[in-house]
């Protein structure tokens, strides 16, 4: 079947199988930043823009996407780059399996809430999973992004 | 202890590679491949143990896109181990690629090499075999002796003699004591006699076992791969494919966790095999499901505590006995269990008059264990931590005054640790300072909050150890640019934790310059010097120290070079502020120079490799706080705060330390609570994905804080210890403890789940 929609800003026409994924479209249009990590919706490192809202692209038909905006890490590093320091100066980046994912969902929370407190944080994130950093460090970094740009 | 104000290290810098992995760069296996990878895909075992009886692949074969199909008629028949072990190997010689014989549910029956996915999926599904279903045995504590032999084959080896008798189903066993423990035991006040289970709990690293080969220019397999170990990895594939060492490269691009797990050959010889077959490149990525059933989880293990102590609280005598599970193959078997007892017991230096551990290791028909963070220490500390929690309770007495009463104190010689003397140890100071931040005099006492729910504190010490003592070797090689920076080549595996970077502070510290001008590469077989890997916490202390020793090589050879651009002898030329000066003089060569120097006319190779090792392992030590509140209907327990103070020695990134130390004490959290595996009635896996197997979450994990106490260790490189490994041993004590204080149960096997909970409530 065809599929048209605008990829990280980027109008494009594909025949695809009616039965693919979001996830397994997206990384064969190098969109290599999504990542898969259970197949079962359960860790968000997949985790893409549809249109405007966070979803999970390993448990999405690539179909579903026609006529939308997609937009994954790749087309969103300069937002990226906001706040990303704060997270690496705690380390939590750590393997970074999960960054792409635990990345696009705190743009996410950002736009939506600018000035979250920490429970909001944890509630927005949560289905995140990071098996490294044991979280706090990562709530650590976007308090100390949030504190920075409260104080400038 | 020896104290200087560093210029790189402890300091928390970034991580070398913090901008590409935040940014989602493709710097993983599977970001890599080229396009005309064959996708390999693995046909597994639905019984736990069974022969198979005929095997037809014909129909499957003919799935357009299919290459290839291997059954166990086209592998070799020399058995090997998947055990990322330094020679002599522990570890018996007990696989085979394929086995006729399938001894767990996940063994693997057939390899599939196809041009897609899809085509490789429905070939598998294609593939018609036959079983005949034998008796399995699959509880080990009655493995032992059992009529069902795990492994009856002629052809299983073991290396080296480990207490082992296949025969038996029996891996190893060993009995030591020391002092007289009957004697002690029989004049003690009180015994307890408690018996403790942990489970075969899966590292769960987000990025599952994953593996890319090819042929590469000068026609040798080349294998780049997710894995903590690539010199072992080498070995295993020479062994297992039948191939000389040097006809393999293996070489790790960044890692996406690995917590031990990586630590195990777990898919490299399937895509391995493929390329030699072939010759075509070929990659495995194993799906979650398969990385629940069929990696290298923890060995579970049954560990009976017998503590023998006075009215006082002093602790006079203990003995252990240890069962591990190490599944159907024994990867790690005749190691881990040493752990239970070697990095428990010694905890109790201070009082302990005798002490006896004793343990067998067995084979049954479960998935295979393998090295797991914390590698038996996490089983064995889950134990005497709770026993002596136990004691405390019994003779109400405050658990933390116990220890202090009977804990291992610097200068102390642990004849429970190999008669190895605690050079560096602030377990001591790391009590004191918990209890402070945690405010223990206050929480410890149960609350009840009025809503059916009460607030409840545990507490639990830990130790571990810095790399294997005698065996592991750590390598670097410090080469000078002729821009005046530096490479640092190493063998360790930066799996995510931050090793690189660790070590390359450690080579600015040394170096006098900026950490951003050392660059670090690693980990390849053909170019980085032997390293026995990441794994036994022994990067840092270990590798580390080979870092600074190469540091030194290369200084004086650097020394060399800038006294020939100065005319003078090496002896006048002094190391200050990274730049080279003659004494009494006000000549001075740059970096940069002497590097650039190195390229004309010179004989002096800028560059110095170092090996090192150690005849000690000295354990790092640290101690957990856990405040829960526990609701009295549900049984629902909440983590509200875990407190720990740690002593590494120093920390060489206390960013990253402090990192290490969290992620630690969440995954023990998850084992504690939520994380279970268990077997259906048809032998397989329950927990085989995220929807089952549960580990925390951000709302699952309350507040953490870790601080740090330093100790100086003078083996280590200025003064670590390690840090990796210690950090996942305190939760399942300290929650376990807190949950007996909440409710008046002790819960000795692991998960505590509301559902037990709530049981054991009723039960008293």
């Amino acid at each position: 079947m065809e599929l048209t929609l605008t990829l990280n800003g980027k109008k494009i026409t594909e025949t695809i199988n009616p039965d693919q994924t979001l996830f397994d479209f997206l990384r064969e249009h190098d969109c290599l930043s999504v990542k898969c990590g259970c197949e079962t919706s359960n860790c968000g490192l997949c985790t893409v823009f549809f249109d405007e809202t966070p979803v999970l692209s390993c448990s999405m038909l690539a179909a579903r996407a026609g006529g939308h905006k997609i937009t994954t890490l790749e087309g969103l590093q300069e937002e990226a780059k906001e706040f990303i320091g704060f997270i690496a100066d705690q380390g939590a980046e750590q393997c970074g399996f999960c960054n792409p994912g635990f990345v696009m969902n705190t743009i996410a929370l950002l736009r939506e809430n600018p000035d979250p407190t920490d429970d909001e944080i944890r509630q927005f994130l949560s289905g995140n999973l990071c098996r490294c950093s044991g979280y706090e460090g990562q709530l650590r970094g976007i308090r100390a992004f949030l504190d920075s740009r409260s104080a400038k | 202890m020896e104290h200087k104000d560093y210029k790189a290290i402890n300091k928390s810098v970034r991580k070398k590679d913090s901008m590409q992995l935040l940014l989602g760069k493709p710097v993983y296996t599977a970001d890599i491949v080229p396009d005309n990878t064959l996708v390999v895909k693995l046909l597994r075992s639905p019984h736990a143990n069974a022969m198979v009886e005929s095997i037809d692949t014909s129909i499957a074969k003919r799935v357009p896109g299919v290459v290839d199909i291997y059954t166990w008629e086209d592998v070799p028949q020399e058995r090997y181990s998947n055990a990322g072990q330094t020679y002599p190997e522990l570890s018996p010689y007990d696989r085979l690629i394929i086995d006729r014989h399938v001894r767990c549910v996940g063994d693997v029956v057939a390899i599939v090499a196809a041009e897609n996915e899809k085509a490789a999926l429905k070939a598998l599904k294609l593939i018609k075999v036959k079983y005949e279903v034998l008796e399995a045995v699959l509880d080990f504590r009655t493995a032992k002796d059992n009529k069902i032999l795990v492994h009856p084959e002629d052809n299983w080896k073991s290396l080296v003699e480990v207490g082992g008798d296949k025969n038996r189903n029996l891996i190893a066993s060993e009995n030591s004591e020391h002092g007289d423990v009957d004697a002690v035991m029989a004049d003690c006040e009180i015994v307890l006699d408690r018996t403790y289970h942990t489970k075969a709990f899966n590292q769960a690293m987000m990025e599952t076992f994953r593996t890319y080969t090819d042929i590469d220019r000068y026609g040798r397999l080349h294998v780049i791969s997710s894995t903590q170990i690539v010199f072992h990895v080498r070995r295993i594939l020479s062994n297992a494919l039948g191939i000389p060492k040097n006809m393999i490269r293996v070489e790790k691009p960044r890692i996406g966790g690995g917590f031990g797990a990586k630590q195990t050959s777990i898919s490299e010889v399937y895509p391995a095999f493929v390329t030699m077959k072939t010759g075509k490149p070929a990659m495995i990525t194993f799906t979650r499901e398969e990385s629940q059933i069929a990696g290298s989880p923890r060995h579970e293990m049954q560990v009976r505590v017998k503590l023998g102590a006075n009215k006082d609280g002093k602790i006079r005598v203990l003995d252990l006995y240890t069962i591990s599970n190490t599944g159907a193959y024994g990867e790690h078997g005749p190691t881990t269990v040493g752990l239970s007892g070697h990095k428990s017991i010694p905890l109790y230096t201070g009082s302990l008059e005798a002490h006896r551990f004793n343990y067998d290791v067995v084979y049954t028909n479960t998935m295979a264990a393998g090295a797991y963070r914390g590698y038996g220490a996490t089983q064995g500390l889950f134990a005497v931590e709770s026993a002596v929690n136990e004691l405390a309770e019994m003779l109400h007495m405050d658990p933390t005054k116990i220890r202090e009463m009977n804990m291992v104190r610097e200068g102390m010689q642990m004849p429970a640790y190999y008669d190895e003397t605690a050079n560096a140890c602030a377990l001591d100071k790391c009590l004191a300072r918990c209890k402070e931040i945690f405010d223990w005099d206050k929480r410890y006492p149960v609350r009840d909050m009025g809503n059916g729910k009460v607030r409840a504190a545990g507490v639990a010490m830990a130790m571990q150890g810095s790399s294997i003592s005698f065996v592991d070797v750590g390598g670097a090689t410090v080469k000078l640019n002729d821009d005046g920076t530096y490479t640092l080549m190493i063998g360790a595996a930066d799996m995510g934790t931050g090793c690189d970077t660790v070590l390359a502070q450690i080579v600015a510290e040394c170096m006098d310059c900026s950490i951003e001008d050392v660059t670090v590469f690693g980990a390849d077989t053909d170019a980085s010097p032997y390293d026995s890997g990441s794994y036994a916490s022994s990067t840092t202390y270990l590798t580390g120290k080979a870092v600074e020793n190469a540091c030194m090589e290369l200084k004086e050879r650097m020394t060399a070079i800038a006294a020939g651009i100065m005319n003078c002898s090496e002896e006048e030329v002094v190391f200050e502020n990274g730049e080279f000066k003659k004494a009494d003089s006000n000549q001075i060569v740059s970096i940069a120079e002497v590097g650039a120097k190195s390229q004309i006319f010179n004989a002096v190779a800028p560059q110095a490799t170092a090996a090192n090792t150690s005849p000690i392992s000295p354990p790092p030590f640290m101690v957990g706080m856990v405040e829960i509140e526990l609701d009295k209907l549900t049984g629902e327990v909440k983590v509200i705060d875990y407190m720990s103070v740690v002593d590494c020695g120093i920390p060489i990134n206390p960013a990253l330390a402090r990192i290490q130390a969290e992620g630690g004490i969440v995954q023990g959290i998850g084992h504690t609570l939520f994380e279970n595996v268990s077997y259906d009635s048809n032998n397989r896996l329950i927990e085989s994905s995220f929807m089952q197997y549960k580990i925390p979450t951000r709302l699952d994990m309350g507040k953490l804080r870790v601080e740090f106490e330093h100790s100086y260790e003078p083996t280590g490189p200025f003064g670590a210890k390690s840090i990796g490994e210690i950090v996942i041993n305190t939760p399942a004590p300290a929650i376990a403890h807190a949950i007996y204080r909440a409710t008046g149960a002790w819960h000795r096997e692991l998960p505590i789940t509301p559902e037990r909970i709530v049981m054991a409530q009723e039960e008293l």
